[in-house]
C-alpha cells in the first residue's frame, strides 16, 4: 500500500519533472542508434517482439520436426520426402533409402517437444506477451530492471542456437526424450568425445605433478606421445595399484585402433604371478598382451616400466594411434573439438559475441564513439572466443549441448521473472491497486512465481545431469548400470527416481507456467470481445493462485508407472484432481462472461473460444491421467500425448494466436486482415481436433508414445490407418499456419492502420498510448480509476469505460475491486 | 519522502521510468530478494539430493565426512562470518554516505573472501591428494566393498559440487565487490542512493549463510570430529 501511496503523490507533479530531468542526462529518447533500437535494446517492448519473432523462428523448427515424426508413424518404411533424399545424397548413415532410421526418429520427437516448450510456448507466452503487456496495462514506463530484461533475451538467444547447433554434432540432437531421464540422458552419444581428463589441459597437469609426488598408483597418467609404445613412468605405493596406474599409463596407447581409450583396461590389469616383471593385459578384443616392469628397488616397491612386449605390427599401429591421439588432444586444448561444425561454430560464436556486445554497449564507456565500438567489439571477440571454447567442452554432443542450451535459458526465465515480479509489485500507477489489474497481469504475476521458484531446481538438477553426462559425477546414475551390454564403470551410488523427482517439480509447474499466462489473456479477450465485465474477477485470480499452488504439490503424479510408492501415489493422484476444482471455476467464468454478452466474433475471438474449449477436453483427459488405477493403462500411451496437445496446443497454442491477432494492433499499429485469420482459425481448428482427438483412441487402444515403428508389433498393426489419418491431419494442420504467416507478415506491410484502440477495451495499453507506444510508453502518467472491465457501463454513452477515465458514481457500478 | 525526491531532481541515479528514489530503491531491493528466492532454490535442489543419499548411504556417507578437515571447516566459517561482518559494516558506512569507509570495509570483505577461497583451495589439493577427488583416475579406492566405495565417492560428489558451487558464488560476489569499491572511490554513492552497496551485500550475506549450512551438512556429520588430524 505504501507504494501506491507515495506513487499518487508524486504524480500531482512527478511527470514534468521526470521528463526534465531524464532528456538532461543522456535517456533521451531521440538520438538512441539503430543498434541500440533494434538489437540492443532495454525497452521493453522491443524485447518482446525480439521474444516474438524468435519464438515464431523457433515454432517453425519445432513444427518441421512434428512432421516428421508424423511422417515415421503414418508412412513409416516410405522414404521421406526432401529430407530423405537429402540425407541419402549425402550419405549420412543410416539413410540408405532415404528412409528414417530409428535415432533420428528419436531425435526428432525429442528435439519437437523441446524446441515446442522451452523455446516456443515459453518465449511467446512469458517473453513476448510479459515483456509486452506487463508495463503498459499496469501504467509502468518500463520493466523495472530494463538492462535485466535485455539480458534475458540475450541469454536465450545463444541458448537457442546452442539447441539448434545440436543438431549438427557428431551422433546428432538429444534424443533421451524431452525429460532428459537418467541413465539413459547419460548415455554420451558422439564417439569423437575427448575424454574430459585428457582435455582438462592445466588442472590435469597439475594435479599430475601432486600425484606423481604422491605416487597413487591410480592416475590415468597421460602416455608421451611421441614414444610410442615405450612409455616410461615411476610409481610408488602398493604393488597391484602401481601395475594397475603404470598400466593405464602405458597401455591407452595400445588400445584399439586409432582410438584412445585409456580407462578401459583399468580392471582386467592383472599381475602375472610367475613371473613379477611381467603383466597380461586383456585388450578388449580379447587378445592378451605382455608387459615388461623391473623391479628397480626393492625398499620402495619402486616399478619402472622400461618397455612394452610389442609386436612391430602393434607398434606401427600405436604409433597412428599416438599420432591421432596427439593431434586430437592439440585441437582439445584449442577447444576446436572435431564434433562442432564449422556453421555450428560460426553461429554460435556469432550469437556469444552479439550476447556480449549488448553488455558491452551498455558498459564500456571509454570515451566517443569511435573509441567505444573498436573497443567493444575486441573485447567481446575475444570473450566469445573463449565462451564458445568453454561451450565446445560443456557441450560435445547432442544431449549435452540439451542441458546447457536449457540450463542458459533457465537463467534466462529467472532474470525475467525478477524483473516481471518486481515491476507489477512495485511500479504500478497510481490508482491501480492489484485487484485493478486486468487478469493477464495477473496470470504473468502469478506465472511469475512459479517461475521463479521452479526455474532454480530446474537448472540445479540439469547441472547435475550435466556434470553425469561428462561421467564427472554420478548424482543419478545407479550402482552398476549396463549400456549396450556394457558396464558403465565411472558410474555409481545415485538414483535415477531422484531425477525425477526434482525434475518434475519444475516441470509441473512449468506446465502452469505454460498455460496461465494464455488464461488470463484469453480472460481479457473474452470480455473485450463480448463487451461485458469478465463473470467473477476476485474467483478467477483466487483459481490462479490455487491452479499455481496445487502445481506445486502434484509433480509426482507423472511417476506412477516409474516405482513410485503406491501410497504416495495415492496423495498426489488425489492433490491432482483438486486442481479440477480452480480449472472449473476459470471455465465456468468463462462461459459466464459469454452469456448475454453482445459478442463480436474477430478471430482473436474464435480462438479464445476454442481456448476454453479445447481447455476443457485437455483437462478432462487430465482427470484420466491423475486417477492412479487408470494411469496404468494409458501411461506412456498416446492419451497423453492426446492430453498433453489438447492442454498445449488447443490451450496455448490457440491463446497465444487469439493474444496475437488482439494485441497486433498494439504492436504494430497495423490491424490484421480478419478473414485470413478466421480461415487461419477454421483450418487449425479442426485439423487439430482431427490430429489429436483420434490419438485419444490410440491411448486407450494401447498405443505407446515414442516408439519407432509401433506397427510392427501385432497388436497394434491394426491402427496403421488411424495413424495416416492423424498425420495427414497433422501436415494439413501445418500448411494451415502458411494463412497465419502470411497474414502476419501482410498485414505489417499493407494492413490498414490501427487507430489506438481498435477493439474500443478499457484497459491503460488502449486508452492512454499510441499503437505501437513510444518509449517510456506514456505521456503523462495515467491514474486509474476503475477496474479493467467496465464494459457496457450505464454512466457513459460508449460500451466501454477507460480505467483512467473519471466518472461520478462509477464505483457504485464497478463490478470489480475497488 | 516525495519532497526528498522532487529536491533531488535531477538526479542522475533515478531511472526514466522510476517516479522517485524510494520507489526505486525498494524495487531494487524487491528486485535482490527476489533473486535470493532463487538461490535458494537453486541451492535447495542439490542440498535435498544431498540429503536423500545421506538418509540411505548413513554409513557410508558418515565414514566419508570423516575424510574432510573441520578445523579447515572452522576456520573458514569464522572467516566467511568475519567477512560478512565487514559488509555489514560496509553497508552501515554507505547509509551514511560515507565513502572512505565504504572502500575500506568492502576491500576488508574482499580480503576475507579471499583468505577463505585461500584455505578452501587448500583443502582442496590436500584431498586431491589422498585420491579423494571422484573422478575416474583421482579417486582412491576408500573401500574393499565396491559399492560402499562407490556410496563414499558420492559424498565427495555431493561435496565437490556444492562447495565448488558455493565458491563460485563467491568469487562472482568478490568481482562485484571490487566493483562496488571502485563506485565507492570514484564518489559514486551518497546517503541518498547506495542502492549497489545494499543489494551486494544482502547476496554476499546470502552466499555466507549457504556456507553456514554447508558446513554443518558436509564437515560435522560423522561420529568423531577430527579438529586435528
Amino acid at each position: 500500500m505504501s507504494v501506491i501511496s507515495h506513487s499518487n503523490e508524486a504524480s500531482s507533479h512527478g511527470n514534468a519533472d521526470a521528463h526534465g530531468h531524464d532528456d538532461s542526462h543522456g535517456h533521451g529518447h531521440p538520438e538512441i542508434g539503430f543498434m541500440k533500437k533494434y538489437f540492443f535494446s532495454i525497452d521493453h517492448k522491443m524485447i518482446g517482439l525480439q521474444f516474438l519473432f524468435v519464438g515464431l523462428a523457433f515454432f517453425v523448427i519445432g513444427g518441421l520436426l512434428a512432421m516428421l515424426v508424423r511422417w515415421q508413424l503414418g508412412f513409416g518404411g516410405h522414404p521421406v520426402p526432401i529430407l530423405g533424399a537429402y540425407m541419402k545424397a549425402k550419405g549420412v548413415a543410416g539413410w540408405g533409402d532415404g528412409t528414417m532410421p530409428p535415432d533420428f526418429y528419436t531425435m526428432a520427437f525429442s528435439m519437437h517437444a523441446s524446441i515446442m516448450i522451452f523455446f516456443v510456448i515459453i518465449p511467446l507466452l512469458v517473453g513476448t506477451f510479459g515483456n509486452y503487456l506487463i508495463p503498459l496495462q499496469i501504467g509502468a514506463g518500463d520493466m523495472a530492471f530494463p538492462f535485466l530484461n535485455g539480458m534475458a533475451f540475450w541469454s536465450a538467444v545463444p541458448s537457442g542456437t546452442i539447441m539448434v547447433a545440436s543438431f549438427f554434432l557428431q551422433g546428432g540432437a538429444a534424443a533421451a526424450g524431452w525429460t532428459v531421464y537418467p541413465p539413459l540422458s547419460a548415455i554420451q552419444q558422439s564417439t569423437g568425445h575427448v575424454p574430459y581428463i585428457a582435455s582438462a589441459g592445466l588442472w590435469d597437469s597439475f594435479i599430475q605433478k601432486l600425484r606423481v609426488h604422491e605416487g597413487g598408483g591410480e592416475i590415468a597418467a597421460k602416455g608421451d606421445p611421441t614414444k610410442a609404445g615405450v612409455a616410461v613412468r615411476t610409481f610408488t605405493g602398493d604393488s597391484e595399484k602401481i601395475t594397475a596406474g603404470a598400466l593405464i599409463a602405458a597401455m591407452e596407447l595400445i588400445t584399439e585402433d586409432g582410438v584412445a581409450k585409456p580407462l578401459k583396461f583399468f580392471g582386467d590389469a592383472k599381475i602375472d604371478s610367475s613371473s613379477p616383471k611381467q603383466v597380461v593385459v586383456k585388450k578388449s578384443n580379447g587378445d592378451t598382451v605382455t608387459v615388461d616392469v623391473s623391479s628397480t628397488s626393492a625398499t620402495g616397491g619402486e616399478i619402472k616400466i622400461t618397455s612394452l612386449s610389442t609386436t612391430a605390427a602393434e607398434s606401427a599401429r600405436n604409433a597412428a594411434a599416438n599420432r591421432l591421439r596427439d593431434r586430437t588432444m592439440k585441437s582439445a586444448e584449442k577447444g576446436w573439438q572435431s564434433s562442432w561444425n564449422g556453421a555450428s561454430l560460426v553461429i554460435n560464436f556469432f550469437t556469444l559475441f552479439m550476447a556480449f556486445m549488448f553488455i558491452a554497449s551498455y558498459f564500456i564507456r571509454l570515451g566517443s564513439r569511435a573509441v567505444n565500438v573498436p573497443v567493444s567489439i575486441a573485447v567481446c571477440l575475444v570473450l566469445a572466443y573463449y565462451f564458445l571454447h568453454g561451450v565446445q567442452h560443456a557441450a560435445f554432443d547432442g544431449q549435452s549441448a540439451w542441458f546447457l542450451s536449457i540450463i542458459i535459458l533457465g537463467f534466462s526465465s529467472i532474470m525475467g521473472a525478477v524483473n516481471y515480479l518486481t515491476t507489477i509489485v512495485k511500479l504500478r500507477c497510481p490508482g491501480m491497486t492489484m485487484f485493478r489489474m486486468p487478469l493477464s497481469v495477473w496470470s504473468l504475476f502469478i506465472t511469475s512465481i512459479l517461475v521463479l521458484l521452479a526455474t532454480p531446481v530446474l537448472a540445479s538438477v540439469l547441472t547435475m545431469n550435466l556434470l553425469d553426462h561428462h561421467r564427472l559425477t554420478s548424482f543419478f546414475e545407479p550402482f552398476n548400470w549396463l549400456n549396450s551390454n556394457q558396464l558403465q564403470d565411472v558410474a555409481g551410488g545415485g538414483y535415477a527416481l531422484l531425477h525425477q523427482h526434482l525434475f518434475w517439480f519444475y516441470s509441473h509447474p512449468a506446465v502452469y507456467i505454460m498455460i496461465l499466462p494464455a488464461m488470463g489473456m484469453v480472460s481479457d479477450i473474452l470480455s473485450v470481445n463480448s463487451r461485458k465485465p469478465i463473470f467473477g474477477y476476485r474467483p478467477m485470480v483466487y483459481a490462479m493462485g490455487g491452479i499455481a499452488f496445487l502445481g506445486f504439490i502434484v509433480w509426482a503424479h507423472h511417476m506412477f508407472q516409474s516405482g513410485l510408492n503406491p501410497t504416495l501415489g495415492t496423495t498426489f493422484a488425489i492433490s491432482t484432481m483438486f486442481i479440477a476444482v480452480p480449472s472449473a471455476i476459470k471455465t465456468f467464468n468463462w462461459i459466464g462472461t459469454l452469456w448475454g454478452g453482445n459478442i463480436r466474433f474477430t478471430a482473436a475471438m474464435w480462438n479464445a473460444i476454442a481456448f476454453v474449449s479445447m481447455f476443457v477436453i485437455g483437462g478432462l483427459s487430465g482427470i484420466f491421467m491423475a486417477s492412479t488405477a487408470v494411469d496404468v493403462h494409458i501411461h506412456d500411451t498416446y492419451f497423453i500425448v492426446a492430453h498433453i496437445h489438447y492442454v498445449l496446443f488447443g490451450g496455448t497454442m490457440f491463446g497465444i494466436f487469439g493474444s496475437l491477432y488482439f494485441w497486433y494492433p498494439k504492436m504494430f499499429g497495423r490491424m490484421m486482415n480478419e478473414t485470413l485469420g478466421k480461415i487461419h482459425f477454421w483450418l487449425s481448428f479442426i485439423t487439430f481436433n482431427c490430429t489429436f482427438f483420434a490419438m485419444h483412441i490410440l491411448g486407450i487402444g494401447g498405443m505407446p508414445r515414442r516408439v519407432y515403428d509401433p506397427h510392427a508389433y501385432e497388436t497394434f498393426a491394426h491402427f496403421l490407418p488411424m495413424n495416416k489419418f492423424i498425420s495427414i491431419s497433422a501436415f494439413a494442420l501445418g500448411i494451415s499456419q502458411i494463412f497465419f504467416v502470411i497474414n502476419f507478415i501482410g498485414s505489417w506491410i499493407w494492413g490498414p492502420k490501427a487507430g489506438n484502440n481498435p477493439w474500443e477495451a478499457s484497459t491503460l495499453e488502449w486508452n492512454d498510448t499510441t499503437s505501437p507506444p513510444p518509449h517510456g510508453n506514456f505521456k503523462t502518467v495515467p491514474v486509474v480509476h476503475h477496474g479493467p472491465y467496465e464494459y457496457s457501463s450505464p454512466l457513459v454513452e460508449e460500451d466501454w469505460l477507460a480505467q483512467t477515465r473519471h466518472v461520478e458514481g462509477a464505483e457504485q457500478f464497478a463490478h470489480v475491486g475497488h | 519522502m516525495t519532497e526528498l525526491a522532487t529536491d533531488l531532481h535531477p538526479n542522475k541515479a533515478l531511472a526514466h521510468h522510476f517516479t522517485d528514489m524510494p520507489q526505486q530503491r525498494e524495487a531494487v531491493t524487491l528486485g535482490m530478494w527476489l533473486f535470493l528466492a532463487t538461490e535458494v532454490m537453486l541451492f535447495g535442489a542439490i542440498f535435498l539430493a544431498y540429503t536423500v543419499y545421506r538418509h540411505q548411504y548413513f554409513d557410508s556417507f558418515r565414514a566419508a565426512g570423516g575424510h574432510l578437515f573441520v578445523s579447515f571447516g572452522t576456520i573458514n566459517t569464522c572467516v566467511l562470518l568475519t567477512s560478512s561482518l565487514m559488509m555489514a559494516l560496509a553497508v552501515h558506512a554507505a547509509h551514511q554516505g560515507d565513502s572512505k569507509k565504504i572502500v575500506r570495509y568492502v576491500l576488508l570483505t574482499i580480503l576475507f573472501g579471499a583468505i577463505f577461497l585461500g584455505i578452501k583451495m587448500t583443502e582442496y589439493v590436500i584431498d586431491t591428494r589422498e585420491g579423494l577427488v571422484p573422478l575416474n583416475g583421482w579417486w582412491k579406492a576408500q573401500s574393499p566393498d565396491l559399492r560402499v566405495d562407490r556410496e563414499m565417492r558420492l559424498f565427495f560428489v555431493f561435496y565437490f559440487t556444492m562447495t565448488l558451487l558455493h565458491a563460485i558464488h563467491m568469487t562472482i560476489g568478490m568481482a562485484i565487490l571490487a566493483v562496488i569499491a571502485w563506485f565507492a572511490h570514484r564518489k559514486r554513492f551518497s546517503a541518498e542512493d547506495y542502492n549497489p552497496v545494499d543489494v551486494t551485500g544482502l547476496y554476499w550475506h546470502f552466499v555466507d549463510i549457504v556456507w553456514v549450512f554447508l558446513f554443518p551438512a558436509l564437515y560435522l556429520v560423522h561420529p568423531e570430529m577430527h579438529l586435528f588430524k
